[in-house]
């Protein structure tokens, strides 16, 4: 009995590793695609408007 | 029961959460210094195009809570034995050093290359100068060494209204020198009241704060004579064009309520009333430098409201 009970305890921890690992691999890339629409944005704003208005 | 063996039943073996890296951050210091940084930026000259004003406090925030971690790093030895600090990630078993170090060095370098290549690298070479000081002078160096650890190494949390100020116009002048002095002065006496009253957790682990290798009644006189170098400081920014009449009457009147706490602590020496004492001009010490920098951006907006025309459209 001691033995299952160990082993649910067990179970429940690798349950809550898994699920913590998952939400900080998605804070990451959250993270990283933020940087992405900085970088995005602050080079839209350094070419200036007349960035779209080019001859083709 | 001894201070580290409390929080070793909050270990669950289930690796750190997300919570666990942003305290790593310090938040409630990230957020003092980020309000800071915003008033060094709307206070400065001429303007900054709102995408790369938030990007500009974003990163200085970031580059904050990056120094947050590597202190917490560096100090996780000492965090252990503190009751202010034990319930730190670390301390608690639920981030590693090494974790905690590679997170702090990758928010560092990001930040500070985002904030040189997307807004200048004044602003980004003030970044890293702010965090390699408050890491390799202040964290390594200063604080395990000297009783004026927090003198110098105070300079760390008073930069961050000139980077905002650098990241408008591209430099540095006589208002972001007088802002970054404002912090400077306040630094001492706001850690030292804090310190007095938490000076067995330093005695504890050996940190050399005033209180431990002085005695709390140097320290008591140290504070007085910062409050008063501080007042004149706090007030200087009207006298440089800076700050309005708002602001004179505000830093005026904190600032003499800031020198009457400082000499209740100096007067007020045994017993819980002392340490009572002293908390209530560590709390009154925070308010101080919020009001003080909130008063200027309130003087900003008003300028720009006024500019803009919208008091006339409000009040006609």
């Amino acid at each position: 009995m001691a033995n299952n009970a160990g082993h649910e305890q067990q179970k429940k921890v690798e349950a809550e590793r898994a699920k913590r690992q998952r939400l900080r691999s998605i804070a990451i890339a959250v993270g990283l695609g933020v940087l992405v629409v900085l970088f995005y944005a602050a080079t839209i704003v350094h070419l200036g408007g007349n960035a779209l208005n080019r001859p083709m | 029961m001894a201070i580290e063996t409390q929080y070793q039943g909050i270990r669950d073996g289930a690796g750190p959460g997300v919570g666990d890296f942003i305290a790593l951050m310090k938040p409630r210091v990230m957020s003092l210094v980020v309000f800071t940084a915003l008033v060094g930026m709307m206070a400065a000259p001429g303007g900054l195009h709102p995408v790369l004003g938030f990007i500009a406090l974003l990163c200085i925030t970031v580059g904050a809570g990056a120094s947050g971690a590597l202190n917490m790093w560096y100090d996780a030895d000492i965090d252990r034995h503190m009751a202010r600090t034990a319930a730190r990630p670390i301390p608690r078993g639920v981030v590693t050093a090494e974790e905690a170090l590679m997170f702090g060095t990758v928010l560092s370098v990001t930040s500070v290359l985002t904030l040189g290549v997307l807004v200048n690298w004044v602003a980004g070479g003030l970044l890293a100068l702010t965090i390699g000081f408050y890491i390799f002078i202040y964290t390594m160096w200063l604080k395990r060494r000297t009783p004026q650890n927090i003198v110098i190494g105070g300079a760390a949390g008073a930069f961050p209204p000139m980077i905002g100020w650098a990241a408008v116009t591209g430099g540095v002048s006589v208002e972001s020198i007088v802002l970054f002095l404002i912090i400077f002065m306040w630094t001492p006496p706001h850690f030292w009241a804090l310190a007095l009253y938490r000076c067995r957790d330093y005695e504890r682990v050996g940190v050399p704060m005033l209180p431990v290798v002085a005695g709390p009644d140097e320290t008591r006189r140290q504070i007085v004579i910062y409050s008063i170098l501080l007042i004149p400081v706090g007030i200087s920014p009207y006298f440089i064009g800076l700050g309005g009449i708002s602001y004179l009457v505000t830093s005026s009147v904190l600032g003499a309520v800031f020198l009457w706490l400082a000499f209740k602590v100096y007067r007020t020496r045994e017993g819980r009333e002392a340490d009572r004492i002293a908390k209530q001009l560590f709390v009154f010490s925070i308010f101080y430098l919020f009001a003080l920098f909130a008063v200027l951006l309130g003087e900003k907006i008003a300028e720009w409201l006024v500019a803009l025309g919208a008091f006339k459209a409000i009040f006609a």
